[in-house]
């Protein structure tokens, strides 16, 4: 099953590499990692994607928590949550197709944040699965570079049992 | 922790050096094993300005300091400490940091670093310690500014004495050895996500349950280790087994923590754990696990380890339960707080005395043996005398790693804890004889004995010069066959005998190839190197003995010694350590001739 565990770590230096470190020798597959400050500048958040039977999400829970840099930890997969990627992607645009990119893109959301004679750059966030979906539309025009950070989740403020939530969960 | 104040360098201007050996003053620290280099010498300078309260003992290689480090720890409960300069020094700590780690030995090991302005340009002597050892500490430090240092010091410590213990690395780099500051030795710790700033502790309820399964069980067994004798709770295992009556086993790391006399001890578990004890886990309906961690050496197949029984797994480490095996009651706590407060309800099961019966009579029918009638002198002979010569001496023993370390857990009946130094959890030769030397410098008085083998003994015997140079009288009783003998036992076992690298003697000798006459010569100038020589080499007083009716006047030769002294001991390399449940298998599997 999917996981997405939410970490509450010390900003100081070598964080990162420890729990990097730590997932990788005890082999657990992470399938995104996000990492940023928080509104504490002493406090970094990291967000992991790890997928796993209820055992081996255990495990990875508990020696996150036995690092010593490392303050809380919240599998919050249980728990009714918002989660993101935000994705830049760089597409070839003849100013003959320009239009219907941007059709594309206010379908999804996304925003032109770049254009120039041949290329467009588009900044597109969402859940992962919308992110898959317009990056196969924009496979036929021809994608040059793309950039994808990690997940990033947060719980909703009013909290529910997940298989409640299914119809107020609405995506944008 | 107390507050400071009996501090020389309160309110002054102080060089990073002399803080890092105040604070380790002030934590009561009074022996150090360190190694000077380039990058560590300002600290060395500083301990000389603090010898009256500190003792640094001049190991002769940094590992030697480690594991003597790690002596010192074992035997008395207290951190070790260890210091190594950057590089090489460093690099050579890490072995004994790692086996700090796997056994949760409180140590604290002190690095010197090049200075931080030419961190990261592969500077001479310049190794990422810290990045290197990420895994293998408890936690680890690469101090920046000095203004951090004595806090630092203060973390370490009490990471590496609370919660389950380990290793702590703190990297100084040379110029923060010089910078000064005016020290605050009481400056707040800054460990927001460390758990165990108060050990976590059983609730009711859960006592409550272990109590009722235990009043429940038909044919129930404690299983116990190292966490133990971490927490200092052998008294409180000692008075649950007289309220309950229950028949007891313990890992290796355990060894100690009950009286290996008392009829109702199993002895060890595990691959070459007892017949009898690994029988009754077998059998088992309830499992009370306290302070183990379910090992691959324990278990075997782990699917089939105590497959009938109930499992109650106490532990100080949240993530030991349900690691290797799922627990029917995990409890995350100190051990000792939870065996005090079970001790307080606990009933004795109704009826458990055919169990026990049946405990006895395995322990009756398949005792640890060896062939007594033997010409020569057998391992598994000289740990027995050995043990009846000296046991009331209360004696401190350490071993390598090997054969001899398992017939030493076989034969060497412990009855009190930390009189066993065992690199358990990862195994690493040349353990005993600088683990022996730091526990004799942790007990000037007491007799230290390092049970070795011949490949063992090898991988650290330079700090046979630290022990003469030291004064530090450790014995060492030999066990020499000439052979890797574990790992010929495994080619005996499970490779047709074929010799691979395993004698360690020249290369022309047919034994090298394994046309030897399975016996090995007890001729002294056959035999290689000349351990006697070496060792009045280096000035202790050294024996060769190799006849069964010459072996006790020369135990008594190695005991009388006044300095050490090692004893060699010609031993047969054809005895095999049994019983054996080859890795990965089961009890059924159990290999007994």
């Amino acid at each position: 099953m999917r996981h997405v565990i939410s970490a509450l770590v010390q900003n100081v230096p070598g964080v990162l590499a420890h729990v990097a470190g730590m997932l990788a020798s005890r082999g657990y597959n992470i399938d995104s990692l996000a990492v940023g400050e928080t509104e504490d500048p002493e406090l970094s958040r990291m967000t992991f994607v790890v997928v796993g039977d209820d055992a081996v999400l255990e495990q990875v829970r508990k020696q996150l928590e036995k690092i010593v840099t490392v303050v809380r930890v919240d599998d919050i997969s249980a728990q009714d949550f918002v989660e993101r990627d935000l994705m830049l992607i760089r597409i070839e645009a003849p100013s003959d197709r320009r239009s219907e990119i941007q059709q594309l893109c206010q379908v999804f959301r996304g925003k032109v944040v770049d254009v120039a004679p041949e290329q467009m750059v588009i900044e597109i966030s969402g859940q992962e699965q919308k992110i898959e979906a317009f990056i196969d539309l924009m496979r036929p025009f021809g994608i040059v570079e793309l950039v994808r950070t990690g997940r990033i989740a947060m719980v909703r403020g009013v909290n529910r049992p997940r298989h409640e939530a299914g119809v107020r969960r609405v995506e944008e | 922790m107390a507050t400071i104040d009996q501090t020389r360098t309160k309110g002054e201007l102080t060089s990073g050096a002399d803080i890092l050996v105040q604070s380790l003053v002030n934590l009561g620290v009074d022996t150090i094993f360190a190694y000077p280099g380039g990058c560590s010498m300002p600290l060395h300078q500083a301990l000389t300005r603090f010898g009256d309260q500190i003792r640094t003992i001049l190991p002769r290689h940094e590992q030697g300091g480690g594991f003597a480090a790690q002596g010192w720890a074992r035997s008395t409960g207290k951190v070790g400490v260890c210091m190594a300069t950057s590089g090489p020094g460093a690099t050579n700590l890490v072995t004994a940091i790692a086996d700090a780690k796997l056994d949760s030995i409180p140590m604290i090991a002190i690095t010197g670093q090049v200075p931080t302005a030419v961190i990261g340009t592969d500077a001479f002597q310049e190794t990422p310690i810290v990045e290197v050892c990420r895994g293998i500490t408890k936690h680890h430090y690469l101090v920046t500014d000095v203004e951090d240092l004595a806090r630092i010091v203060r973390e370490a410590y009490v990471l590496a004495t609370t919660g389950r213990q380990g290793p702590v690395l703190i990297d100084m780099p040379k110029n923060v050895q010089f910078a000064q500051c005016v020290p605050d030795y009481n400056a707040p710790l800054n460990l927001p996500g460390y758990g165990n700033m108060h050990p976590p502790l059983a609730r009711p309820e859960q006592i409550n349950q272990i109590a009722a399964a235990i009043k429940m069980a038909k044919r129930p067994i404690i299983y116990a280790g190292g966490g133990i004798i971490s927490a200092e709770a052998s008294d409180d295992l000692r008075e649950l087994v007289a309220k309950t009556g229950i028949p007891i086993t313990t890992t290796v790391m355990g060894l100690g923590a009950y009286p290996s006399t008392d009829p109702l001890s199993l002895d060890m578990l595990g691959m070459h754990g007892s017949v009898y004890a690994n029988y009754a886990v077998d059998e088992a309906d309830l499992l009370i696990a306290l302070g183990v961690r379910f090992d691959d050496r324990v278990t075997g197949k782990v699917e089939a380890f105590c497959k009938h029984g109930k499992i109650i797994h106490v532990d100080i480490d949240a993530s030991e339960l349900n690691k290797n095996k799922q627990a029917h009651i995990p409890v995350c706590s100190d051990v000792k707080f939870a065996l005090e407060e079970l001790n307080k309800i606990v009933e004795a099961p109704d009826d458990i005395s055919g169990w026990v019966a049946q405990c006895k009579k395995w322990k009756k029918d398949d005792p640890f043996k060896y062939d007594e009638s033997y010409p020569g002198i057998l391992q598994q002979h000289a740990i027995r005398t050995l043990w009846e010569t000296i046991h009331d001496q209360d004696p401190i023993i350490a071993v390598g790693v090997g054969q001899h370390q398992m017939w030493s857990a076989q034969f060497y009946k412990f009855d009190q804890p930390r009189r066993w130094l065992c690199s358990s959890g990862l195994g690493t030769m040349g353990f005993g004889l600088p683990a022996a030397m730091g526990a004799q410098a942790a007990h000037p008085g007491r007799l230290v004995i390092d049970i070795d083998g011949d490949g063992s003994f090898l991988m650290n015997v330079q700090e046979l010069a630290t022990c003469a140079c030291e004064k530090l009288p450790v014995k060492v009783l030999l066990l020499n066959n000439q052979h890797l003998g574990m790992v010929v036992q495994w080619e005996d076992r499970f490779m047709h005998g074929n010799r691979a690298h395993t004698y360690l003697g020249p290369i022309d000798n047919p034994e090298w190839s394994g046309e030897g006459d399975g016996i090995g010569s007890t001729d002294p100038s056959e035999r290689y190197p000349n351990f006697v020589q070496i060792a009045k080499g280096f000035g202790c007083g050294a024996a060769y003995v190799d006849k069964k009716d010459d072996f006790p006047a020369a135990l008594e030769e190695m005991l009388a010694y006044d300095g050490p002294f090692v004893l060699d001991v010609a031993a047969p390399y054809q005895e095999h350590v049994l019983p054996m449940i080859p890795g990965g298998m089961t009890v059924k599997d159990m290999i007994k001739e």
